[in-house]
Protein backbone atom coordinates (compact mmCIF):
# COMPACT_ATOMS: atom_id res chain seq x y z
CA UNK A 1 0.00 0.00 0.00
CA UNK A 2 1.26 3.67 -0.87
CA UNK A 3 -0.88 5.64 0.57
CA UNK A 4 -1.67 6.21 3.70
CA UNK A 5 -4.85 7.74 4.04
CA UNK A 6 -8.03 7.35 1.33
CA UNK A 7 -7.46 11.52 1.23
CA UNK A 8 -4.13 11.04 0.35
CA UNK A 9 -5.09 8.71 -2.34
CA UNK A 10 -7.36 10.95 -4.16
CA UNK A 11 -4.99 13.74 -3.51
CA UNK A 12 -2.35 11.29 -6.02
CA UNK A 13 0.86 13.61 -4.42
CA UNK A 14 -0.68 16.63 -5.93
CA UNK A 15 -1.19 15.13 -9.55
CA UNK A 16 -5.08 13.95 -8.62
CA UNK A 17 -7.01 15.91 -11.59
CA UNK A 18 -4.64 14.66 -14.39
CA UNK A 19 -4.18 10.76 -13.29
CA UNK A 20 -8.34 11.29 -12.39
CA UNK A 21 -9.01 13.01 -15.24
CA UNK A 22 -6.96 9.81 -17.46
CA UNK A 23 -8.17 7.12 -15.96
CA UNK A 24 -12.10 9.02 -16.32
CA UNK A 25 -11.89 9.32 -19.44
CA UNK A 26 -10.84 5.67 -20.04
CA UNK A 27 -13.37 4.11 -18.63
CA UNK A 28 -15.87 6.20 -19.65
CA UNK A 29 -14.84 5.33 -23.17
CA UNK A 30 -14.60 1.96 -22.48
CA UNK A 31 -17.50 1.56 -20.78
CA UNK A 32 -19.06 3.40 -23.93
CA UNK A 33 -17.88 1.28 -26.62
CA UNK A 34 -19.22 -1.77 -24.64
CA UNK A 35 -22.91 -0.61 -23.92
CA UNK A 36 -22.86 0.81 -27.79
CA UNK A 37 -22.02 -2.62 -29.00
CA UNK A 38 -24.31 -5.09 -26.82
CA UNK A 39 -27.28 -2.83 -27.48
CA UNK A 40 -26.54 -2.75 -31.33
CA UNK A 41 -26.64 -6.65 -30.78
CA UNK A 42 -29.64 -6.65 -28.54
CA UNK A 43 -31.68 -4.26 -31.10
CA UNK A 44 -30.66 -6.22 -34.56
CA UNK A 45 -32.23 -9.32 -32.76
CA UNK A 46 -35.10 -7.52 -31.74
CA UNK A 47 -35.44 -6.29 -35.06
CA UNK A 48 -35.44 -9.31 -36.44
CA UNK A 49 -37.88 -10.86 -34.25
CA UNK A 50 -40.25 -8.38 -35.20
CA UNK A 51 -39.66 -9.31 -38.60
CA UNK A 52 -40.54 -12.41 -38.32
CA UNK A 53 -43.84 -11.45 -36.13
CA UNK A 54 -44.67 -9.67 -39.38
CA UNK A 55 -44.41 -12.02 -41.85
CA UNK A 56 -46.17 -14.14 -39.49
CA UNK A 57 -49.39 -11.97 -39.43
CA UNK A 58 -49.22 -11.29 -43.12
CA UNK A 59 -49.54 -14.90 -43.80
CA UNK A 60 -52.05 -15.31 -41.60
CA UNK A 61 -54.51 -12.18 -42.84
CA UNK A 62 -53.42 -13.58 -46.65
CA UNK A 63 -55.05 -17.64 -45.71
CA UNK A 64 -57.92 -15.62 -44.10
CA UNK A 65 -58.71 -13.22 -46.69
CA UNK A 66 -58.68 -16.47 -49.38
CA UNK A 67 -61.15 -17.61 -46.74
CA UNK A 68 -63.31 -14.57 -47.00
CA UNK A 69 -63.62 -14.72 -50.73
CA UNK A 70 -64.21 -18.53 -50.81
CA UNK A 71 -67.28 -17.59 -48.12
CA UNK A 72 -68.36 -14.50 -50.37
CA UNK A 73 -68.25 -16.52 -53.72
CA UNK A 74 -70.48 -19.31 -51.91
CA UNK B 1 -3.36 -25.66 -39.52
CA UNK B 2 -6.02 -25.24 -42.86
CA UNK B 3 -8.07 -28.15 -41.58
CA UNK B 4 -8.82 -26.81 -38.66
CA UNK B 5 -9.51 -23.09 -39.18
CA UNK B 6 -11.84 -24.00 -42.80
CA UNK B 7 -14.84 -24.57 -40.96
CA UNK B 8 -15.11 -21.05 -39.45
CA UNK B 9 -15.21 -19.51 -42.85
CA UNK B 10 -18.77 -20.45 -42.94
CA UNK B 11 -20.90 -17.96 -41.04
CA UNK B 12 -22.87 -20.45 -38.45
CA UNK B 13 -19.44 -21.81 -37.24
CA UNK B 14 -17.88 -18.70 -36.77
CA UNK B 15 -20.85 -17.43 -34.72
CA UNK B 16 -20.52 -20.72 -32.48
CA UNK B 17 -17.16 -20.14 -32.29
CA UNK B 18 -17.77 -16.48 -30.63
CA UNK B 19 -20.21 -17.83 -28.43
CA UNK B 20 -17.70 -20.62 -26.68
CA UNK B 21 -14.68 -17.69 -26.82
CA UNK B 22 -17.17 -14.81 -25.51
CA UNK B 23 -17.11 -15.42 -21.99
CA UNK B 24 -13.67 -16.42 -21.55
CA UNK B 25 -12.82 -12.74 -23.10
CA UNK B 26 -15.11 -11.61 -20.29
CA UNK B 27 -13.50 -13.09 -17.48
CA UNK B 28 -9.86 -12.46 -18.38
CA UNK B 29 -11.26 -8.64 -18.84
CA UNK B 30 -12.49 -8.68 -15.71
CA UNK B 31 -10.00 -10.53 -13.72
CA UNK B 32 -6.73 -8.85 -15.48
CA UNK B 33 -7.97 -5.32 -15.46
CA UNK B 34 -9.31 -4.65 -12.18
CA UNK B 35 -6.00 -6.40 -10.70
CA UNK B 36 -3.87 -4.43 -12.79
CA UNK B 37 -5.52 -1.62 -12.43
CA UNK B 38 -5.73 -1.62 -8.62
CA UNK B 39 -2.19 -3.31 -8.14
CA UNK B 40 -1.08 -0.04 -10.42
CA UNK B 41 -2.85 2.97 -8.52
CA UNK B 42 -2.35 1.83 -5.28
CA UNK B 43 0.04 -1.16 -4.58
CA UNK B 44 2.60 0.16 -6.90
CA UNK B 45 5.59 2.41 -6.11
CA UNK B 46 5.57 5.93 -7.31
CA UNK B 47 8.23 7.15 -9.68
CA UNK B 48 11.55 9.05 -8.65
CA UNK B 49 11.05 11.72 -10.95
CA UNK B 50 7.27 11.40 -12.01
CA UNK B 51 6.01 10.77 -8.66
CA UNK B 52 2.64 9.63 -8.78
CA UNK B 53 1.59 11.29 -12.09
CA UNK B 54 3.46 8.13 -13.11
CA UNK B 55 0.40 5.54 -12.66
CA UNK B 56 -1.36 7.32 -15.50
CA UNK B 57 1.08 4.83 -17.52
CA UNK B 58 -0.89 1.30 -16.61
CA UNK B 59 -3.16 2.96 -18.89
CA UNK B 60 -1.40 4.23 -21.29
CA UNK B 61 1.02 1.88 -22.43
CA UNK B 62 -1.25 -0.89 -22.83
CA UNK B 63 -3.18 0.98 -24.79
CA UNK B 64 -1.22 2.56 -26.80
CA UNK B 65 0.94 -0.91 -27.31
CA UNK B 66 -2.96 -2.89 -27.98
CA UNK B 67 -4.12 0.31 -30.83
CA UNK B 68 -1.08 -1.13 -32.85
CA UNK B 69 -1.77 -4.75 -31.88
CA UNK B 70 -5.54 -4.23 -32.84
CA UNK B 71 -4.78 -2.47 -36.69
CA UNK B 72 -2.39 -5.46 -37.23
CA UNK B 73 -5.02 -8.19 -36.16
CA UNK B 74 -7.38 -6.03 -38.56
CA UNK B 75 -4.94 -5.85 -41.33
CA UNK B 76 -4.39 -9.38 -41.21
CA UNK B 77 -8.16 -10.20 -40.91
CA UNK B 78 -8.33 -7.91 -44.28
CA UNK B 79 -5.26 -9.70 -45.95
CA UNK B 80 -7.28 -12.84 -45.43
CA UNK B 81 -10.43 -11.85 -46.82
CA UNK B 82 -8.75 -10.52 -50.24
CA UNK B 83 -6.65 -13.72 -50.82
CA UNK B 84 -9.11 -16.63 -49.65
CA UNK B 85 -12.53 -14.30 -49.96
CA UNK B 86 -13.68 -14.98 -46.99
CA UNK B 87 -17.03 -13.23 -45.88
CA UNK B 88 -16.01 -13.93 -42.29
CA UNK B 89 -12.53 -12.25 -42.49
CA UNK B 90 -14.19 -8.96 -43.25
CA UNK B 91 -16.67 -9.17 -40.53
CA UNK B 92 -14.02 -9.96 -38.09
CA UNK B 93 -11.96 -6.71 -39.96
CA UNK B 94 -14.94 -4.30 -39.45
CA UNK B 95 -15.78 -5.95 -36.00
CA UNK B 96 -12.16 -4.53 -34.63
CA UNK B 97 -12.18 -1.25 -36.22
CA UNK B 98 -14.32 0.56 -33.81
CA UNK B 99 -12.47 -0.75 -30.83
CA UNK B 100 -9.23 -0.10 -32.01
CA UNK B 101 -10.45 3.72 -32.54
CA UNK B 102 -11.54 3.71 -28.91
CA UNK B 103 -8.48 2.54 -27.50
CA UNK B 104 -6.23 4.51 -29.90
CA UNK B 105 -8.36 7.47 -28.43
CA UNK B 106 -7.76 6.46 -24.76
CA UNK B 107 -3.61 6.28 -26.18
CA UNK B 108 -4.00 9.53 -27.23
CA UNK B 109 -5.92 10.73 -24.64
CA UNK B 110 -4.12 9.31 -21.28
CA UNK B 111 -0.84 10.67 -23.01
CA UNK B 112 -2.34 14.44 -23.20
CA UNK B 113 -3.10 14.03 -19.76
CA UNK B 114 0.12 13.03 -18.67
CA UNK B 115 1.72 14.98 -20.87
CA UNK B 116 0.24 17.90 -19.26
CA UNK B 117 2.06 17.67 -15.76
CA UNK B 118 5.48 15.87 -17.14
CA UNK B 119 6.24 18.21 -20.44
CA UNK B 120 3.63 21.18 -19.68
CA UNK B 121 1.56 20.84 -22.47
CA UNK B 122 -1.35 18.55 -23.66
CA UNK B 123 -0.63 17.80 -26.85
CA UNK B 124 2.39 18.39 -29.50
CA UNK B 125 3.38 17.74 -33.19
CA UNK B 126 6.26 15.38 -32.67
CA UNK B 127 6.67 12.17 -34.43
CA UNK B 128 5.34 9.69 -32.19
CA UNK B 129 1.86 11.50 -31.16
CA UNK B 130 1.24 12.91 -34.79
CA UNK B 131 1.63 9.22 -36.35
CA UNK B 132 -0.35 8.05 -33.28
CA UNK B 133 -2.58 10.57 -34.29
CA UNK B 134 -2.62 9.10 -37.60
CA UNK B 135 -3.85 5.33 -36.69
CA UNK B 136 -6.90 6.79 -35.25
CA UNK B 137 -7.80 8.50 -38.61
CA UNK B 138 -6.62 5.49 -40.39
CA UNK B 139 -9.28 3.08 -37.96
CA UNK B 140 -11.91 6.19 -38.78
CA UNK B 141 -11.03 5.94 -42.67
CA UNK B 142 -11.47 1.89 -42.42
CA UNK B 143 -14.98 2.54 -40.95
CA UNK B 144 -16.01 5.19 -43.10
CA UNK B 145 -14.92 3.61 -46.19
CA UNK B 146 -16.72 0.28 -44.80
CA UNK B 147 -20.21 2.36 -44.60
CA UNK B 148 -20.47 3.55 -48.00
CA UNK B 149 -20.79 0.76 -50.34
CA UNK B 150 -24.26 -0.72 -50.13
CA UNK B 151 -22.49 -4.32 -51.01
CA UNK B 152 -20.67 -5.13 -47.79
CA UNK B 153 -18.74 -7.69 -49.96
CA UNK B 154 -17.56 -5.18 -51.61
CA UNK B 155 -17.30 -2.72 -48.95
CA UNK B 156 -15.26 -4.61 -47.35
CA UNK B 157 -12.42 -5.70 -50.10
CA UNK B 158 -12.30 -1.62 -50.03
CA UNK B 159 -11.93 -0.96 -46.62
CA UNK B 160 -9.58 -4.09 -46.71
CA UNK B 161 -6.91 -2.76 -48.90
CA UNK B 162 -7.05 0.62 -46.83
CA UNK B 163 -6.41 -1.23 -43.78
CA UNK B 164 -3.47 -2.69 -45.45
CA UNK B 165 -1.84 0.01 -46.69
CA UNK B 166 -2.16 1.72 -43.37
CA UNK B 167 0.14 -0.99 -41.86
CA UNK B 168 2.77 1.14 -42.95
CA UNK B 169 2.33 3.30 -40.01
CA UNK B 170 2.63 0.78 -37.22
CA UNK B 171 6.56 0.40 -37.48
CA UNK B 172 6.64 4.35 -38.13
CA UNK B 173 4.64 4.28 -34.93
CA UNK B 174 7.18 2.29 -33.12
CA UNK B 175 10.59 3.77 -34.42
CA UNK B 176 9.36 7.19 -34.19
CA UNK B 177 11.05 7.88 -30.99
CA UNK B 178 14.13 6.19 -32.79
CA UNK B 179 14.60 7.78 -36.09
CA UNK B 180 13.36 11.35 -34.63
CA UNK B 181 14.13 13.82 -31.93
CA UNK B 182 10.82 13.65 -29.79
CA UNK B 183 9.56 15.19 -26.73
CA UNK B 184 8.22 11.13 -26.18
CA UNK B 185 10.64 8.80 -24.34
CA UNK B 186 12.06 5.80 -25.97
CA UNK B 187 10.63 2.32 -25.97
CA UNK B 188 11.08 0.54 -22.43
CA UNK B 189 8.81 -2.33 -22.75
CA UNK B 190 8.74 -3.39 -26.33
CA UNK B 191 12.27 -4.39 -27.40
CA UNK B 192 14.11 -7.55 -27.75
CA UNK B 193 16.82 -6.53 -24.47
CA UNK B 194 14.89 -6.81 -20.82
CA UNK B 195 12.48 -4.20 -20.18
CA UNK B 196 13.82 -0.83 -18.60
CA UNK B 197 11.03 -1.21 -16.07
CA UNK B 198 11.39 -2.12 -12.68
CA UNK B 199 9.66 -4.94 -11.51
CA UNK B 200 7.08 -3.50 -8.90
CA UNK B 201 5.99 -1.59 -11.44
CA UNK B 202 6.63 -4.22 -14.81
CA UNK B 203 4.06 -6.47 -13.38
CA UNK B 204 0.92 -4.09 -13.28
CA UNK B 205 1.84 -3.36 -16.12
CA UNK B 206 1.60 -6.58 -17.70
CA UNK B 207 -1.33 -7.53 -15.92
CA UNK B 208 -3.37 -4.03 -17.41
CA UNK B 209 -1.83 -5.19 -20.87
CA UNK B 210 -3.53 -8.43 -20.93
CA UNK B 211 -6.64 -7.08 -19.42
CA UNK B 212 -6.72 -4.61 -22.79
CA UNK B 213 -6.17 -7.49 -24.73
CA UNK B 214 -8.60 -9.11 -23.29
CA UNK B 215 -11.30 -6.25 -23.69
CA UNK B 216 -10.51 -5.80 -27.42
CA UNK B 217 -10.99 -9.05 -27.85
CA UNK B 218 -14.63 -9.23 -26.15
CA UNK B 219 -15.67 -6.15 -27.64
CA UNK B 220 -14.75 -7.11 -30.87
CA UNK B 221 -16.46 -10.75 -30.84
CA UNK B 222 -19.63 -8.61 -29.78
CA UNK B 223 -19.55 -7.11 -32.78
CA UNK B 224 -18.47 -9.50 -35.16
CA UNK B 225 -21.48 -11.73 -33.55
CA UNK B 226 -24.09 -8.09 -34.57
CA UNK B 227 -22.00 -8.20 -38.13
CA UNK B 228 -22.93 -12.00 -39.21
CA UNK B 229 -26.10 -11.71 -37.95
CA UNK B 230 -26.59 -8.56 -40.07
CA UNK B 231 -25.23 -9.93 -43.15
CA UNK B 232 -27.24 -13.59 -42.59
CA UNK B 233 -30.27 -11.92 -41.78
CA UNK B 234 -32.35 -14.26 -43.97
CA UNK B 235 -30.34 -17.45 -43.51
CA UNK B 236 -32.49 -20.44 -41.81
CA UNK B 237 -29.89 -21.02 -38.80
CA UNK B 238 -30.50 -17.11 -37.84
CA UNK B 239 -34.27 -17.17 -37.99
CA UNK B 240 -33.96 -20.27 -35.83
CA UNK B 241 -31.24 -18.51 -33.72
CA UNK B 242 -33.56 -15.79 -32.73
CA UNK B 243 -36.45 -17.84 -32.49
CA UNK B 244 -34.99 -20.28 -29.76
CA UNK B 245 -32.73 -18.29 -27.90
CA UNK B 246 -34.70 -15.20 -27.21
CA UNK B 247 -33.34 -11.72 -27.29
CA UNK B 248 -31.85 -11.01 -23.83
CA UNK B 249 -29.27 -13.67 -24.01
CA UNK B 250 -27.45 -13.33 -26.81
CA UNK B 251 -26.30 -10.32 -26.56
CA UNK B 252 -23.16 -10.74 -24.01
Amino acid sequence: MQFDSFSEFLHMGGYAFYVWLAYGVTFVALVGIVTQSVLEHRNLLKSIVKEQARQERIKKSKTKSKQTLIDVSE
Amino acid sequence: MWKWLHPYAKTENAYALCNTLLPWFWAGTCVFLSVGVVWGLVFAPQDYQQFESVRIIYIHVPSAILSMGAYVAMAVAALVGIVWQWRTAFMTMIAIAPVGAVVTFVALFTGAAWGKPMWGTWWIWDARLTSELILLFLYIGVIALYGVFDDKQQAGKAAGVMALVGVVNVPIIHYSVVWWNTLHQGASISKVDKPDVADPMLWPLLICLAGFAFFIAAVSTVRLKSEIVRREMHRPWVQKLVSNDGVSSDAI
